[in-house]
């Protein structure tokens, strides 16, 4: 027996714990638990009053340990930490018991619930007598940053931080910046035109001597931790040399290769082999797109190169490898819309008059294929009726079960703007629910109201080109139930707009992957807290700014990129943050040199010495991964906070209702 | 290639066709079908209406029989309401264990007893699509049906709900498109190819019942269909027997024949007519084959119109 | 919703659905979308589309429901299930409403009233054959229920049985025995899902 003197506090949180648990019992029972010298329940531990009750205890009882049963660490470990410090006890003596998440909301049964509180506490209390006073150590914070993902997410977070006066490296992975909102032509509700309140924003990050653009570039290793991170990035060639080109055209002008433009253009327009996606592009300079380039698939042509009037072309480019140092990290990689071919019914690809938002954006747009011009797929006939279907891909468990919350708004844009190039048409908007929740949305839904748009409650069920009328030859016939009057219904419309949802994007689990991110369900990242700590993730210096943490608008998008922005410029400002002291040890006396340690290390922290025969962690290099711990056939290697002491006193602990002789067999064979 | 075989009530008599084709068109591809001894009706649509227990149960004993008579792990089913009834017993079996002990309770009546999940059921479509496969069955073709141009309908239950596994698109089905170019036909767009034929509907209410089948057949029509083929012997049924009668409620003229796809796949392997049990059809199904028979350049078929140079571009699809 | 919620009190008539539908039905969660109503084929004709239906069901509504013609004008196609953004069983509860419409007598007050007896008649010939058998199903269903149909029907009938398509008399499998005393023992279990 040893002579630490532990002090129990089992916290109710409103009836969050003490609504299934017996925390009274709980608090009674582990008083007499060995070492235990004082042992207390409370309504709320983490209140001044609950902190101040253990900061007594500590300088009155003499406490030299303490076991708090409550929430997540993730909640309040730093809370108690403190609350020890300041009563002078080494925040590193204190453990957590999570009886909350792991307990309280599991499960309905209060006795079984009680049981494994009693456990957990148990487990606590054995494991802190071995805990060991450590400091926290500081860690110098390099002031560059890196933003992956150039719309306006990302645009809006890097001339924050830029005009801060720290530098950014801005990295895209298109051509040019601008992402998604460089598609749009009206912005809801405001009507603002997207392009002429964006374009500013890409001419600034161009002009800004803070920031380094990336584009056609992406990011393919990261290294590091928290203030030092190591970023290896690919430049792809671009066949075109910065340095000389001055973004006059004439090679885009000349290259004879005309192929469908599926991205900017969303499959609705055209572009060349070599190309910029718009013209008001940053940075200006084309790219060749080798996999339709003639020259490149065919060895012949080169007519760009013998246009150029500043011989910029160069076919011998290569992708170049980056290797970017900095301290913080902005995910801003965006989404994906929905591909609608995935839903046959609604005859996408199939129906040529059927639409996609994305393809209805260009067209609307004067700088768009059609010149704004509404047309159908033949390029002339203007269509006098107009289906806009809602939540095509959102909402439905075969496919994404969220609202998407952006589409019902573009939907009533599309309308309004249908109403005003095209007043003749009839314009109809099929949808479940009408979700018009931010500031002035509603006005907006209402103003289209007034238009005369009409507005039909029911999911569509089908749309078809199979007449059975003779009023729906050469029609597409939207099926559905008018769900307000409860009728099946068929509609003969010219054109039908489908009005994809938001998802992550496609390659958003390999992006999570590449900079140890956690993804929803749904592919969107996760954030550390989704309502305190919506742009935070739960790798400390890494933050995510608009739509790639979840279906959003352009204001919410704009306000994250600030958000990270801050968070980023708080981190530069304190200079140092204080990390975790949780590392490995190796024993030099015990280690056999067999260095089966040194290559397992994902951070590359252990070096080997030659002349000893003995490996060596390096603790600034550490993470506290535990890896070389366990892996270590002589036991020489321990890591801080996590012995083998303490974790198998925590087991015994767990296991305290279990019988005698078989802790002691699990002891023996230790 | 070995399988048990479950020709169904229909196979017996009123679609005898369907049964006399397969078993000519399986042999010349090397696939065995040992019909199942002393099989039941699946119930069709019927049962489950009335009384749930003894419809799964009614499946189940042939479910039991395959099993037991060891023939294949596999049983084949031509009719797509067959196949339906017998994987959604099997899959109900396997996921309910509360419906497995009491339909076992009542097979064990008559001395039975079914595991869920050891009797596999296909459609026949699948078994040749997937398990025979296009190359194997083109390698057969000698009397290609080029210029025969033909609507391939599926109908509901061999794509939806997908009991048994997803077999083809729920709504865009192509497999039955793909075996019919394989085999040298011309297959025209069929949008309404995964529709209801009307199923039962022919006895509880002939107007809905005839304007489900007049919607198949104007679509069939409207693409210049010279035959519609068919997978399944109730939609054989409804969109044969019944044409007469929807022509004369609708005042329309559609003769459009309809054959089971393994009578057309029978004619391209050289089979003769009669052996396929061509004839039996209340529409006559000789003009169309006439058109195969004397194999003429096609009269042109209707030209897409040209697309005009403003024309946008079309959204990129995968190859079917 | 816990059980011992559910046994406190009497459940609703939408509990009692999804009770005596087998498997997870989902009934509960439906959002009213519409899409099983515009997908139906029959939906146009139906006295309540699906989702009417499923509001009734939700409303409490049981006479409605259960007298409407809608469930016996199902003919199983399926597209609802497969489309339905919720994912419930559609087509399965659309049985299940067949058959309570059938215990608790409501059928007889539906326009369909014919489909049960259709459903009933085509039963009778399995129980005593084990095949189904067009010739005396159209015979007896059209006789007993639609006699002025029933002649419309004969040159129907008779291009069938011309054409080899149909048989004067049914077939009987041999295990017919062991059949009944199936259907028998799982008509006495009855009332599982
Ligand atoms: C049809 C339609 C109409 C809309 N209309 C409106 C409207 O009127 N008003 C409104 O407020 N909102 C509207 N929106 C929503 C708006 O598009 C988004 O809110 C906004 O674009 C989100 O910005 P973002 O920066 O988060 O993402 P994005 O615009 O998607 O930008 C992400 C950027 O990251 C880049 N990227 C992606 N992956 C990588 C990678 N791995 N490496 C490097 N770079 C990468 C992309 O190329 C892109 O440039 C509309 C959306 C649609 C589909
Ligand atoms: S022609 Fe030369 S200078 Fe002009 S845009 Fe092209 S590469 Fe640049
Ligand atoms: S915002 Fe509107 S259209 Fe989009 S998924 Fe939500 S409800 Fe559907
Ligand atoms: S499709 Fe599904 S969710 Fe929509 S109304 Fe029908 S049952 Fe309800
Ligand atoms: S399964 Fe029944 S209810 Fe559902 S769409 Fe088909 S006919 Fe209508």
């Amino acid at each position: 027996m040893n002579e630490e003197r532990i002090g129990v506090y089992v916290c109710h949180c409103g009836s969050n714990i003490a609504g299934t648990v017996a925390v009274e019992e709980v608090a009674q029972w582990a008083a007499k638990l060995p070492n235990v010298v004082v042992s207390r329940d409370y309504k709320f531990m983490c209140s001044s009053l609950g902190q101040e009750l253990v900061e007594k205890d500590i300088k009155e009882l003499g406490l030299t340990r303490v076991v708090v049963a409550a929430c997540s660490p993730h909640m309040h470990e730093r809370t108690f930490r403190a609350t020890c410090e300041r009563a002078g006890l080494n925040p590193f003596l204190f453990e957590m018991a999570n009886i909350r998440e792991l307990d309280s909301w599991a499960t309905d049964d209060r006795a079984a619930a009680t049981q494994k509180a009693k456990a957990m506490v148990s487990a606590a209390v054995r494991r802190v007598v071995y805990h060991q006073p450590l400091q926290l150590l500081p860690v110098k914070i390099n002031p560059n940053t890196l933003i992956v993902g150039g719309g306006v997410a990302g645009i809006t977070a890097a001339l924050e931080i830029a005009n801060a006066g720290y530098h950014v490296y801005l990295v895209e992975r298109e051509p040019s910046i601008g992402g998604h909102m460089a598609q749009l032509d009206k912005t809801f509700p405001t009507l603002d035109c997207s392009a002429c309140i964006l374009t500013p924003k890409m001419v600034d990050v161009a002009q800004n001597k803070n920031i380094t653009l990336l584009s056609w570039s992406q990011v393919e290793a990261v290294e590091g931790y928290v203030g030092n991170f190591t970023v290896t990035v690919r430049k792809k060639a671009r066949y075109v040399n910065e340095e000389k080109c001055t973004g006059c055209g004439i090679c885009i002008e000349k290259c004879p290769k005309k192929v469908i433009d599926e991205v900017f253009e969303a499959g609705l327009g055209y572009r060349k082999a070599i190309y910029r996606p718009f013209p008001q592009a940053v940075p200006k300079y084309p790219v060749i797109d080798t996999s339709n380039c003639i020259f490149f698939q065919r060895g012949k042509c080169k007519a760009c190169q013998m246009f150029c009037p500043t011989d910029a072309i160069d076919f011998e480019q290569q992708d170049q490898i980056l290797k970017l140092e900095v301290g913080n990290i902005i995910l801003a990689i965006g989404y994906d819309t929905f591909d609608p071919r995935r839903i046959p019914q609604y005859g996408y690809g199939r129906l040529a008059n059927v639409f996609t938002s994305l393809e209805f954006e260009r067209m609307v747009n004067a700088a768009g294929p059609t010149g704004g011009r509404i047309v159908l797929r033949d390029g002339v006939t203007t269509p006098k009726s107009v289906a806009i279907i809602h939540c095509v891909g959102s909402r439905d468990k075969n496919y994404n079960e969220h609202c998407s919350r952006i589409c019902c708004m573009y939907s009533l844009k599309f309308s309004h703007l249908l109403h005003e190039r095209l007043p003749d048409a009839q314009v109809y908007e099929f949808y479940i629910d009408i979700r018009a929740t931010a500031k002035r949305y509603e006005e907006f839904y209402h103003r289209v109201l007034e238009e005369g748009t009409r507005f039909i409650r029911g999911r569509v069920a089908e749309v078809t080109d199979a007449a059975r009328m003779p009023g729906e030859e050469g029609k597409l016939i939207v099926q559905y139930e008018d769900t307000l009057i409860g009728k099946q219904r068929r509609l003969p419309v010219d054109m039908v707009i489908l009005s994809l949802g938001m998802e992550a994007r496609r390659d958003s689990r390999e992006v999570a992957q590449i900079f140890g991110l956690g993804c929803e369900y749904n592919g969107f990242f996760i954030e550390r807290h989704p309502k305190l700590d919506p742009v935070n993730t739960m790798t400390e210096g890494i933050q995510i700014a608009g739509a790639c943490q979840g279906p959003m608008a352009i204001p919410e998008a704009v306000a994250q990129g600030a958000a990270a922005a801050a968070r980023v410029l708080s981190l530069i400002s304190q200079g140092t943050v204080m990390m975790e002291p949780v590392r490995a040890h190796i024993d030099a006396d015990k280690c056999s040199g067999c260095r089966i340690c040194n290559n397992l290390c994902p951070y590359n922290a252990i070096v080997f010495h030659e002349d000893r025969k003995v490996s060596e962690v390096i603790t600034a290099l550490c993470q506290g991964c535990g890896a070389c711990v366990a892996a270590c056939p002589s036991a020489a290697i321990t890591g801080a906070h996590f012995t083998d002491e303490q974790v198998m006193a925590q087991i015994e602990g767990m296991l305290w209702d279990v019988q005698p002789q078989f802790a002691m067999t699990s002891m023996e064979t230790r | 290639m070995r399988y048990g075989y479950y020709p169904g009530c229909s196979l017996e008599r009123s679609a005898a066709a369907y049964h006399q084709s397969a078993m000519a068109v399986v042999q010349t591809l090397g696939i065995d079908l040992v019909e199942i001894d002393d099989w039941n009706c699946c119930g069709a649509t019927e049962y489950f209406s009335i009384n749930l227990l003894p419809a799964y149960a009614l499946v189940a004993r042939n479910l039991a029989l395959a099993q037991d008579q060891g023939i294949s792990n596999q049983l084949v089913a031509p009719c797509s309401a067959c196949f339906l009834n017998l994987t959604k017993t099997d899959r109900y079996m396997m996921e309910s264990s509360k419906l497995a002990a009491d339909v076992n309770e009542a097979l064990a009546a008559g001395g039975l007893h079914y595991t869920p999940g050891t009797v596999r059921v296909r459609h026949l479509l699948e078994v040749i699509v997937n398990d025979v496969g296009y190359d194997a069955v083109a390698a057969r073709v000698s009397k290609p049906l080029t210029g025969l141009r033909v609507a391939a309908y599926y109908g509901c239950l061999i794509v939806r709900p997908g009991y048994g596994g997803i077999f083809d698109d729920p709504e865009h089905p192509t497999a039955l498109d793909k075996l019919m170019r394989v085999l040298g036909a011309e297959v025209v767009d069929f949008p309404l190819r995964a529709q209801c034929c009307g199923g039962h509907m022919t006895q509880i209410s002939q107007e809905v019942a005839f304007e489900m089948i007049r919607r198949l057949l104007k679509n069939a029509a409207d693409y210049e269909a010279d035959v519609i083929v068919t997978v399944c012997p109730m939609c054989q049924l409804n969109l044969d027997a019944y044409q007469p009668n929807v022509n004369q409620f609708f005042g329309t003229d559609y003769t459009i024949p309809v054959l089971y796809f393994t009578q057309l796949m029978g004619l391209a392997f050289g089979a003769s007519p009669i052996e396929l049990g061509i004839g039996k059809e209340f529409v006559d199904a000789r003009p169309a084959l006439d058109k195969i028979g004397v194999a003429l350049p096609l009269t042109e078929a209707p030209r897409r119109p040209e697309r005009p140079k403003e024309a946008l571009p079309m959204p990129r699809m995968e190859e079917e | 919703m816990t059980a011992t919620a559910i046994a406190a009190r009497a459940p609703t008539f939408l509990e009692e659905v999804i009770a005596r539908t087998p498997g997870e039905s989902h009934l509960e969660r439906c959002i009213q979308c519409g899409t099983c109503g515009g997908s139906c084929p029959s939906g146009a004709d139906m006295e309540h589309t699906p989702r009417g239906l499923f509001a009734l069901i939700n409303a409490g509504l049981r006479e409605l429901v259960l007298r409407s013609n809608a469930p016996w004008y199902c003919v199983s196609c399926y597209y609802c299930t497969v489309r339905c953004p919720q994912q419930i069983h559609i087509t399965d509860v659309m049985y299940t409403l067949k058959r309570m419409a059938i215990d608790e007598g409501y059928y007889t007050e539906s326009t369909a009233r014919d489909a049960p007896e259709f459903s009933k008649t085509f039963i009778d010939f399995v129980e005593s054959n084990g095949r189904s058998f067009e010739l005396g199903l159209a015979t007896a269903y059209h006789l007993r229920h639609r006699p002025l149909n029933a002649v419309g029907m004969v040159p129907m009938a008779v291009g069938m049985l011309r054409r080899g398509r149909m048989d004067l008399v049914p077939t009987r499998i041999k295990g017919i025995k062991q059949l009944q005393a199936i259907l028998k023992r799982a008509k006495e279990l009855g009332g599982a899902k």
